[in-house]
């Protein structure tokens, strides 16, 4: 029965989204992490997605003409963004020339991105709960 | 008189099964609102009713299948065949076709329909077996 599918693929997406909250968490966590060096300083993280791997959810049918796969994170880069420095000679982290690094962390975008998130991650649920609903449904079939 | 279950129970059964995939579908499509490079697919569900249709009105019709690796035809069972791709109502800069409120709405009508046609086929197993009982 294919409605089983359902609740993979549904899993796989609210998975994913956690992921994407998962570094924006990490994100908002070092908004603030200054650093002496501009290679030690903390760039932001972006979860890659990509369609799921079509061959682990119906094995033996072509690719492509699934009918679902799902969604999986395909990795996590790092923003090549430039990073904020500052001029402040008596921060006790500043370097020789008197410059602190702040990380490329985006508050704006990182809160955005979260509500996105957060919103994908409800719909997701909300489709695992009809699908929940459809074979509980199917397993009535001929009672009563 | 025996009772066959492919003439009882008629077109609901496919529909069902067909209302399932669609459900499928459509959830990969929100599944994959936030994957760069995503088209959004549905099937014409008109289109493969028909199909089903007159596949039992003419009998087994099937194409010949002289190497293992043909497939079975256009009323195929992942439905390949009637998977389409939506067109988008406004462009995304990653091109990711899914409009997750128009899923959405496909998404709950689909499965309203499914409960509507799982009521007529629940209602047919109903009938067979007041049938059977003589009641």
């Amino acid at each position: 029965m294919s409605l089983s599918n359902i609740f993979d693929i549904a899993g796989s997406a609210m998975s994913a989204q956690t992921v994407r909250l998962n570094t924006t968490a990490s994100n908002m966590a070092n908004a603030d992490s200054v650093s002496s060096s501009y290679g030690e300083t903390y760039r932001a993280r972006k979860a890659v997605f990509e369609l799921g791997r079509q061959n682990e959810m119906q094995p033996g049918v072509p690719l492509g003409t699934q009918a679902g796969q799902g969604v999986e994170v395909a990795g996590i880069v790092e923003s090549d963004a430039p990073l904020r420095q500052e001029y402040n000679p008596n921060h006790p982290m500043a370097n020789e020339d008197g410059y602190v690094f702040y990380p490329n962390v985006n508050v704006v975008e990182e809160m955005a991105d979260m509500i996105s998130a957060s919103r994908s991650f409800q719909i997701n649920a909300e489709i695992m709960n009809t699908a929940k609903q459809m074979t509980q449904r199917a397993l009535t079939l001929g009672q009563g | 008189m025996a009772i066959s279950f492919e003439s009882a129970l008629g077109i609901h059964e496919q529909a069902v099964y067909v209302r399932s995939q669609r459900a499928e579908v459509l959830a990969n499509n929100i599944a994959n609102a936030d994957t760069p490079n995503f088209k959004a697919r549905d099937m014409d569900f008109k289109a493969i009713l028909q199909g089903k249709e007159s596949q039992m009105q003419m009998g087994q019709l099937e194409l010949a299948k002289t190497k293992s690796g043909h497939s079975e035809g256009l009323v195929n069972p992942d439905f390949a065949a009637e998977m389409m791709y939506r067109i988008p109502s406004q462009p995304s800069i990653d091109g990711n076709t899914v409009d997750v409120q128009t899923e959405m709405a496909r998404y709950t009508e689909n499965a309203l329909d499914y409960q509507a046609s799982f009521q007529f086929l629940d209602k047919k197993f109903k009938g067979l077996k007041s049938a059977i009982k003589g009641e």
